[in-house]
This record gives C-alpha cells, sequence and structure tokens, in this order.
C-alpha cells in the first residue's frame, strides 16, 4: 500500500485526543491518596463506566484487527465468538461470579484463590497472569506501530514509544481509575471513528443483500481469492449456525458444533471472560455489589452490537475483492522493492515459447504464491504492449495469492476515508492499542503489587526470624525480629513503579514479537495451555465447598499438563507435526488449527475439573465453613435483590440480554 | 470525583466542530470526497459528533445541578 499523506486537520484531531486523555490523567492525579486508590480505584466508579471499561479493556488493537480478519476468512461465523461465547459468559459472571469476587473483598482474582484455596493457586495464577499479560500487551504493540508504519510509513521506532509514553503518563497519574476513564473514552472513540468507514464500505457494496449476494459468490469459489482452498455452500459467509450444522467440512473455520458450543462457548470464553483479571478487575472497581454485577450486563449491550463494526469490515472486505470495478483487494503480505524489482524484470523476460510462460520465475521472484491466470494474463498483455515497470508491479501486487488480513481495517480506512474523517479512524486504531495496553498495564501493576510482591514480602522477607545474642554479661538469648511494616505508602510506590516498568517490559516484548516472531509463537502456545484449563478451577471453587487447595493446585497442573499432551498428539489438515501439534505422534487429526484449540481446551477443563475432584476427595479441607463464607455459593447468604427495581436486578437483566443474544442467532442463522 | 462526561462531551464537540469546519471549508473540492463515495461525509459526522458531544456537556451539567 502506498502510504497516506496526512494533513493539519488530522494531525489536530490526534493532538486533541493526546491532550484529552492526558488531561484525564492529571485531573484524577489528586485523587490517588493510596495504593488502593491507585491499584483499585478505591471501589468508587459507577457503574456506566465500568461496564463501558470492561469491554474497552478487551478491545485492544489486536481484537480490532483480528476479528476483521476472521470475518474476512470466516464471515458472519465469526460473531459465534460474541454471540455464543462472551454475552453467556458475561451474563454469567454477573449473575453468579461477582458477588464472590466483589462480595469477598479480594484485590484481585488471584487474590480470591488465595481466600479461597491457598497462596500455591495465587501464585501459579497470579505469576501466569502477570507474564501473559506482559507479552500480549507487546505483541499488540508490535502489531499497531507496524500498522502505522504500513499505513502512514510512521517510524516503527517512534511510534511504538511516543505511544507507550502517553499511555504511562496517564495510567502512572491517575491508576486504575484513569485507565478506566480513558478506556470509557476509548471506547466511544472507536464506536464513532469506525461507523463512518462501516457505513461507506457496506453503501459502495450495495447494501446488506448485495453484501450477501457477494459472499455468496466469495464461499462457492473462495480460492480465487486466497481465502480458502476449497469450496462452500453459497451462504457460508452469510449464515452463522447453518453452515457450522452441517459439519466442518462445511464451514471455512472447519470447526464442529460440539468444539464451538463447549470448547469456544463454554471453556474459552467463560475461562476468559469470569476469570481473566484484566476484564474482572473492571467490574471489581465498581461503586458497591449491584454496580459490579451489573457491569458485565452493562458491557454486553454495545458487545453484543460488536460485530456490526469489528467483523462486518472484513466481510465488506471479502466482498468488494468479488467486484473488479472497485478495485480492492486485502493487501498481500509485505513484499521487498527488490523482490518486486525482479519480478517486474522476470515479466518482461518471459519467453512466449516456454509452455509455462515464467509463472515460476515470477513467484520465484517475489517469493510469494501467485495466481497463475493473473501472471500470465499480465505476461501477455505486456508481450502485445510494453507496459511501464510501476504498471507491471502493480500487476505483480494484484497477483499475490496471499492475504494479509492484518491489513483489512487499514485498507478499509484508506480507501473510504478523505482527510478529517481520516484522522477520527486513525485515532481509533491509536485509542484501541491505548486502551488494551493501559488495561494490560493497570491489571498487571495489581497483580504484580498485591499477589506477587506482597505475598513475597510476606512469606519470605518480612517472616519474623528468631535469633540468639550475646548480651553484655556473656548470657546468650532468644529473640524474635519482627520486621518492620512498610506501611502502604511502600506499595504505593511499587505499585507506581511498576506501572513504568511494566510499560518497558511490554516494549521489550514488541521488540521481541518483531524481531522472533517463532519464539512469540511458542509463548503464545504456552499461554493456551496455561489459559485452557483455569474456568474449571474457578468454578470448582466458587461451587463446590469441598473443594481443596490442593486439588485446585494440583487440578490446575494437571490441566495445564493435558492441553500440552493433547496439543503434541493432534494436528490440523495441512499443517505439518512440529510447533502446531503431532510431535509425538498424530493420534487425532482436526479440520483446522482453530478446531484443534477448541478440542484442547475442551479436553484440559475436563481434566481440570476431574483432576481437581479427585484430589480434593482425598485431602483435607483445611478451611473451615466459617472461612469460605462468602466465596463458596452454598455458604453464602444469598443476596437479597427483591427490594430494588424489577429491571434493575441482575438476574431479571441478564435473562433479558440472554433473550436478545437469542434473537440475534436466529436472524443471523 | 471527575464526572467522565466533561472530557468526553468537550472532546467530542471539539472534533466534531473541526470536521465541520473542515467539511464545509472543503466543500467545493469534488476530488477530495471522491474517497467517500462523493458524500461529503466530514460535514455529516461532524454534526453527529457535535450533538453527542453537546448531549454529553448537558448531561454533566445536570448532574451538577443536581448535587
Amino acid at each position: 500500500m502506498q502510504p497516506i499523506q496526512l494533513q493539519w486537520i488530522d494531525f489536530t484531531v490526534i493532538l486533541a485526543y493526546v491532550a484529552f486523555i492526558l488531561g484525564i490523567g492529571w485531573a484524577l492525579a489528586r485523587y490517588m491518596k493510596n495504593s488502593r486508590d491507585f491499584l483499585t480505584s478505591g471501589r468508587a466508579i459507577p457503574t456506566w463506566v465500568t461496564g463501558l471499561a470492561f469491554i474497552s479493556a478487551n478491545l485492544g488493537a489486536l481484537e480490532l484487527v483480528g476479528m476483521a480478519a476472521s470475518g474476512a476468512k470466516y464471515g458472519i461465523a465469526t460473531a459465534h465468538f460474541y454471540w455464543v461465547g462472551a454475552i453467556p459468559a458475561m451474563i454469567f459472571l454477573a449473575v453468579f461470579m461477582m458477588p464472590f469476587y466483589y462480595g469477598s473483598k479480594a484485590r484481585s482474582a488471584p487474590e480470591y484463590l488465595k481466600l479461597r484455596f491457598d497462596e500455591r493457586v495465587r501464585i501459579l495464577n497470579g505469576a501466569a497472569f502477570a507474564v501473559m499479560t506482559i507479552f500480549m500487551s507487546g505483541i499488540s504493540m508490535n502489531a499497531l506501530a507496524k500498522l502505522l508504519h504500513l499505513l502512514l510509513h510512521w517510524n516503527y521506532n517512534l511510534s511504538l514509544w511516543i505511544s507507550s509514553v502517553v499511555v504511562v503518563l496517564y495510567v502512572f497519574k491517575g491508576g486504575l481509575t484513569s485507565a478506566i476513564y480513558t478506556e470509557v473514552l476509548q471506547f466511544f472513540m472507536i464506536v464513532l471513528g469506525f461507523t463512518p468507514v462501516v457505513y461507506l464500505g457496506l453503501k459502495d457494496v450495495g447494501g446488506w443483500n448485495a453484501l450477501k449476494r457477494h459472499l455468496a459468490d466469495v464461499a462457492q469459489n473462495p480460492a480465487a481469492l486466497a481465502l480458502n482452498d476449497k469450496t462452500f455452500s453459497p451462504d457460508a459467509w452469510s449464515h452463522a449456525w447453518r453452515p457450522l450444522l452441517a459439519g466442518p467440512e462445511h464451514n471455512p473455520m472447519g470447526v464442529d458444533i460440539f468444539a464451538m458450543v463447549f470448547g469456544l462457548g463454554f471453556v474459552l470464553s467463560f475461562g476468559y471472560w469470569c476469570t481473566n483479571f484484566l476484564v474482572v478487575q473492571r467490574a471489581m472497581a465498581a461503586k458497591n455489589m449491584t454496580a459490579a454485577r451489573n457491569t458485565p450486563l452493562v458491557a454486553a449491550v454495545p458487545k453484543m452490537l460488536f460485530p456490526a463494526i469489528v467483523i462486518l469490515p472484513g466481510m465488506i472486505a471479502a466482498a468488494l475483492m468479488t467486484m473488479p470495478d472497485k478495485d480492492y483487494r486485502i493487501p498481500p503480505p509485505i513484499i521487498s522493492d527488490q523482490n518486486y524489482a525482479k519480478a517486474v524484470e522476470a515479466v518482461k523476460s518471459a519467453k512466449p515459447s516456454v509452455e509455462n510462460p515464467g509463472i515460476d520465475a515470477v513467484q520465484k521472484a517475489l517469493g510469494a504464491p501467485v495466481f497463475d491466470d493473473k501472471v500470465s494474463a499480465l505476461i501477455s498483455t505486456n508481450m502485445l504492449t510494453p507496459l511501464s515497470d510501476s504498471q507491471i508491479k502493480e500487476g505483480l501486487y494484484n497477483s499475490v495469492a496471499e492475504n494479509d488480513y492484518d491489513s483489512v481495517i487499514p485498507s478499509l480506512v484508506k480507501k473510504y476515508c478523505p482527510p478529517g474523517l481520516l484522522a477520527l479512524a486513525l485515532t481509533a486504531l491509536l485509542a484501541s492499542f491505548m486502551s488494551g495496553m493501559a488495561g494490560n498495564i493497570s491489571a498487571f501493576n495489581t497483580v504484580w503489587t498485591y499477589d506477587l510482591y506482597q505475598t513475597y514480602r510476606r512469606l519470605v522477607l518480612d517472616r519474623p526470624r528468631a535469633a540468639t545474642i550475646q548480651r553484655a554479661d556473656g548470657k546468650s538469648e532468644e529473640v524474635t525480629f519482627i520486621p518492620k511494616d512498610l506501611g502502604d505508602d511502600h506499595y504505593l510506590w511499587m505499585g507506581k513503579a511498576v506501572t513504568v516498568v511494566g510499560a518497558l517490559l511490554s516494549i521489550g516484548c514488541a521488540y521481541f514479537a518483531n524481531n522472533y516472531g517463532n519464539a512469540m509463537d511458542v509463548v503464545q502456545l504456552g499461554f493456551a495451555f496455561v489459559n485452557a484449563p483455569v474456568f474449571a478451577t474457578f468454578l470448582l471453587g466458587m461451587f463446590w465447598k469441598r473443594t481443596t487447595g490442593t486439588g485446585a493446585f494440583y487440578g490446575l497442573i494437571g490441566g495445564i499438563f493435558t492441553s500440552a499432551v493433547f496439543q503434541s498428539l493432534t494436528l490440523a489438515k495441512g499443517d505439518l507435526p512440529g510447533l502446531k501439534g503431532g510431535y509425538l505422534g498424530v493420534v487425532l487429526s482436526f479440520r483446522s488449527e482453530m478446531a484443534q484449540n477448541f478440542w484442547m481446551a475442551s479436553f484440559a477443563f475436563v481434566a481440570c475439573f476431574i483432576f481437581t475432584v479427585a484430589i480434593s476427595i482425598v485431602t483435607r479441607q483445611r478451611k473451615s465453613d466459617e472461612d469460605l463464607k462468602g466465596l463458596v455459593y452454598s455458604l453464602t447468604p444469598k443476596i437479597k435483590d427483591h427490594e430494588k427495581h424489577f429491571l434493575q436486578r441482575p438476574a431479571v437483566l441478564g435473562v433479558i440480554l440472554l433473550i436478545c443474544c437469542v434473537i440475534l442467532n436466529i436472524i443471523f442463522w | 470525583m471527575l464526572d467522565l462526561r466533561w472530557p468526553i462531551g468537550l472532546m467530542f464537540s471539539l472534533i466534531g466542530a473541526l470536521l465541520l469546519i473542515y467539511g464545509v471549508a472543503t466543500r467545493s473540492d469534488t476530488a477530495l470526497y471522491e474517497r467517500s463515495l462523493g458524500i461529503n461525509i466530514n460535514i455529516i459526522w461532524g454534526i453527529v459528533l457535535l450533538i453527542f458531544g453537546v448531549l454529553m456537556v448537558l448531561g454533566a451539567a445536570m448532574g451538577k445541578k443536581e448535587q
């Protein structure tokens, strides 16, 4: 893609945005008096704010870019991540789990595990979360800096550092409150910034019905667009359930119904939305129990409608590719100018006498797969009337048979935005990146300070020590040293310091992701293993009082181990044994990596569940019923919400939202 | 604590006004709006943002009065 030139209006809008988010940080700084204010925002935030922050923290650049990519690859079925996955999980969190998170007075999700089980479970979960958060933040930052480079030719290092400095400044000043407040502002920025782009794209395609028609063309021959190498029934991109019910070979995701509903819908989505501290932290910052429970419900409303701005662009991009007069393609992966130059020469020197006229040579020079028909057409056109180098280059660009799906959003922004609106869309991209990073950092510093550092101090550094001292009269005496309590100021200081350190670590991870893509794949695989079983631990902890700390700890480890073993014995079609799985032999083969991943999660969850139950039965429960009050369902007094207005009860709201979600599923069946 | 509707309202009012002014200033430039299918999207969306921003500010101002 050619870079876009920005006008004064574009810079003004971006600067206005940056000024306002920094202003929020400064305005909140005077409320940050102790570590609780800074790390848990003192539990004083209104519901609509925590609700919108709840989804905004998840709406990082990766989510935006990734969902559009899936929209192009799989069509409306991508919405299963929302309508089967996120929404039911958010409702479950609100109605059933929030009372324990909020009511237990835990400051973080790992701290809940400590109260419910013991320090081992807390440290396992907290450490895994801390490492993962930093890496995810780095991956997201790398993606954004690359995107800005692609779109605007901004310097990679500069955009990485400048946007990180902005985030650090406002989180450092205003802590979690600042992160949450700016996330809400960013939420509106993202929605209002991308809506006109989607509107223009949909109008250009010719409306919803025309989009469906073009997607039917896509489904019947996705190979022509390098989207998929099989053919599907015409409704495969425009219906969510029909292709899924027809079986894994009939939908572009290659997923069966069980993997979708149990693996994604239950295990992975509930695991993410109900236990990931990044999102749960937002609800825990609410001002009271009702506000905390309503937070995920408030979030569910826009979340349900999000496919219209995050998935629809991908579907529009796929449809546009079938319309030759629109002159659009999802950009191919970046190919160096040298390779293009070599390929241009290969086109020029192709001889008509050779049977396969130079296509292989072009493919080799480009270093990427090409559409044979397009290249041979290009070669014959050039032979009839010689084209200029730049015309040939453009022809080659359009012949690359590979798509860089991450460029869907930027390429649409570029196609439809005049200066002015362009600034708004770019700011929306920046906003999604910043909200993701601020979310990660504010969750990281809480878990670090309270779950790792404070625990380490209590268990190791500040433990009372026995010592023998020699008195002046020659006798020795046994004494106990109790180290001085450092007080809250120390932890406030630590929280602030870790904000900066966390940002620096994420920047390091961004460079790591940029330079060692393969190593990063290994790291992410590790996270997949760790995340798959974790919901079983929380579920059993909250709803079965007999679950013991030992059971939870070894059950979780057993679940993680199961994911690793499962992955090493299975493989997706078309992959080679190795990082993608199957290195211990292929026992099971799946139609796609997505199916493999969903099944892995299902196995890990079931294994963790069984291990935890079995070990709990044979180990002693060290916590009394009194200890577990407020932490386990059966031992906690039921919350009375009948005093409130009928429509304000979380359970009622949850049911209403669930019905809306079902209706959406039926509309796009 | 800070009412979040203030910064949101003020920011979108400002950005909406900027887009609107820019859209009006460039309204005769048809080449500029070829990308947006010939629609002067800056004027339209500038107005939308301005309305949203003003509503937020009004909400904040009224919320303050109640207190």
